[in-house]
């Protein structure tokens, strides 16, 4: 019975206009038209949104935590990516 | 005096409004799955808002200073003005969401007519509650067209589900002589019009599902002059249980 | 690289626990910890979704069209908690489906407020009051547990239930200030609410086994007991201004102490009605068996029309 089940779906809402679409939970629909509208009923019931994107969680892809060392902390040593890496005489103003 | 003919109208919109309002509301904890379990109390909730302004205004029409409630609870069966199909039971999902669609295909139509009412408040009324329908109507026509088209046991059930509440659609569009004068002072749209485009809907929605308009056209009528089925007198009984046993109180 | 023993693994989650660093779905974390979460978290859900029965009989019946519609949201809140909730199970791998057929069967559990009826319109502002109030002693400390989307989830449901118990308070204030009767009302609510409101924080510290893992893993923040001291501590002086007597000849404040003192709690009546002897255990499992029988033809037809659709596309 359970291949009869209704996939998962991820759900991301733009809360204004102006603002990125944030992933705010999941949940089951048989397809992306009901999909959208459950994550209408049950997302922003509380006008939290003005625009839902739904996502079938099986076609997201994560990094591993496992390589997370190797993924992410290499770029924690490029300090000069950051402008506070580089001093500026005092005088300066808007750089 | 008090405009008969708008009171009259106005109670029937609002009548329309609570009893489906109150008959989905029966459904909150024991949906088919969660996620529909929540779209049908929204729906519900949006219905009984509706039923709130339309009532009051049919109070402050009345003028003997009757708000939202007391025209709810405190009315006797024959005073109800809703037609005959939302007093009908639940039955199965099927059921229920038939009776939704082949409401919202006539609400949704009425609203857009009523938002040009000459009548500044049904006009006011008419746009909130037109956004809120356009996506009940959607929201039921999804679900008409998977059930016709989904599996042999769901078509069987929904087609029954037409069948059987194919005979109260009628008097969606039944005029009162009163109703004539208001449709003549430019409040109320003529129903031939909502008709039309109610007719159409339901035919495309119910060509998707595959689903066949029954042969049999016998019709019913009677809520919109008070004579109701036997199921309403249920109804009331626990709509209106606490007002009735407890009477004069406020809660 | 070679593979870490488990000693160190643990070792190395141990330390993000205490360095209160969130544990995520796909981090590693012992076996123990994802099945004390799956157990927490689907008890959790199965609560809020049981609970929409009790208050959901009321939903026909409410006295008036305000506190019908108070009450239509607030149970559709619980099934928004719910589902919430069972996200937060899926995340760590255990299915929506299976865990809901745990509750038909009796395996799960789920609090045992919900085995007991709601027999009057002042049930339900009390259940708002005190077991939500209840409910919600217990959800702000697992906002912090160190599970994130537990804990996202927790904070989530805070924010709206906040007017869960308030709307409960205001309707008690009503019946309160309102005819004798009304008053008589609320009392009768409140003498059989107040003993399984105290039950839901579960057993005291001494029975309860699992508890000291918990904390340590920070999936607990406080001990059943302090969390129930808490709540005693904030309701008496709320039932004061109602004017409602707390059904407990010893409840009384204890300047020592800074807490109020009351009388054991009968947890024979507890285990029953945990273990499937309350007034309304059979209602409830029946009530929910049969909506999901009864909606497995409206499930798997949507399935079927969502398949028919894919193949028509690829077509």
């Amino acid at each position: 019975m359970s291949n009869k089940e209704w996939p998962l779906w991820e759900v991301f809402i733009r809360s204004k206009q102006g603002l990125n679409h944030k992933h705010v939970g999941s949940l089951r629909a048989p397809d992306a038209t009901l999909a959208l509208d459950n994550a209408r009923d049950v997302y922003t019931r509380r006008s939290e949104g003005i625009s839902i994107w739904v996502v079938e969680s099986n076609y997201i892809h994560a990094s591993d935590p496992s390589d997370a060392d190797s993924f992410f902390e290499p770029s924690d040593t490029k300090v000069y990516r950051h402008p506070t890496f580089y001093d500026v005489p005092d005088g300066i103003k808007h750089m | 005096m008090k405009n008969e003919a708008l009171y009259n109208y106005v109670l029937h919109l609002g009548d329309d409004s609570l009893i489906l309002g109150q008959r989905l509301g029966e459904w909150c904890g024991h949906g088919p799955i969660l996620e529909e379990d929540i779209a049908m109390t929204n729906i519900s909730l949006d219905l009984i808002g509706q039923a709130m302004s339309l009532l009051d205004y049919a109070g402050e029409i009345d003028g003997q200073g009757k708000d939202h409630d007391a025209l709810a609870f405190l009315r006797f069966e024959h005073e109800y003005r809703n037609v005959l199909l939302l007093e009908q039971p639940n039955g199965d999902f099927a059921n229920t969401m038939m009776r939704q669609f082949l409401f919202d295909a006539f609400r949704k139509p009425l609203y857009e007519q009523l938002v040009a009412s000459k009548d500044v408040q049904i006009s006011a009324i008419a746009e909130k509650s037109l956004k809120e329908t356009k996506y009940h109507l959607k929201h039921s026509s999804e679900w008409i067209i998977r059930l016709g088209d989904g599996t042999e046991e769901s078509h069987n059930r929904v087609q029954n589900a037409l069948d059987h509440l194919w005979r109260y659609t009628d008097e969606l569009f039944s005029e009162s002589d009163l109703d004539q004068s208001l449709v003549d002072a430019g409040i109320v749209p003529s129903m031939s019009e909502i008709k039309i485009q109610w007719a159409e809907t339901v035919r495309s929605v119910l060509e998707e599902a595959t689903l066949m308009i029954p042969t049999n056209n016998w019709q019913f009528e009677g809520g919109r002059r008070g004579v109701h089925s036997e199921h309403l007198g249920f109804l009331l009984a626990d709509l209106q249980y606490m007002q009735r046993a407890y009477p004069n109180m406020t809660w | 690289m070679k593979p870490m023993d488990l000693q160190e693994l643990e070792k190395r989650f141990q330390e993000k626990i205490d360095k209160e660093i969130k544990i995520e779905p796909n981090d590693w974390m012992p076996d123990e910890y994802r099945k004390t979460l799956i157990r927490q978290i689907s008890q959790h859900a199965h609560s809020e979704i049981v609970g929409m029965l009790p208050e959901g009989n009321w939903i026909t019946r409410a006295p008036n069209l305000r506190r019908k519609a108070v009450l239509l949201a607030k149970v559709q809140d619980e099934a928004g908690h719910g589902l919430y909730l069972y996200s937060s199970v899926e995340t760590l791998g255990a299915d929506r489906e299976e865990t809901i057929d745990d509750l038909h069967s009796g395996k799960a559990k789920y609090s045992s407020i919900f085995n007991y009826p709601a027999v009057t319109w002042a049930d339900i502002g009390t259940i708002g009051w005190l077991v939500d109030g209840a409910a919600i002693m217990n959800q702000v400390a697992l906002c912090r547990c160190s599970y994130g989307p537990y804990a996202r989830g927790m904070v989530k449901i805070c924010k709206e239930e906040s007017f869960h118990q308030r709307q409960g308070f205001e309707s008690l204030v009503t019946l309160c200030n309102g005819t004798p009767t009304q008053k008589a009302m609320a009392q009768d609510a409140m003498n059989r609410f107040w003993w399984p409101a105290l039950m839901m924080f579960g057993p005291s510290d001494d029975e309860s086994p699992n508890s000291a893992q918990s904390m340590k893993w920070k999936i607990k923040r406080f001990s059943n007991d302090e969390l129930r001291q808490s709540f005693v501590d904030a309701t008496v002086p709320q039932a004061e201004i109602l004017g409602l007597t707390i059904p407990d000849p010893n409840l009384k404040w204890n300047e020592e102490t800074g807490h109020y003192d009351f009388s054991p709690i009968n947890w024979d009546e507890f285990w029953q009605v945990v273990n499937g002897n309350g007034p309304c255990n059979k209602e409830r499992i029946e009530a929910r068996t049969k909506a999901k029988e009864e909606g497995m033809w409206v499930r798997e037809a949507a399935m079927a029309y969502a398949e028919k659709r894919a193949l028509k596309k690829t077509a």
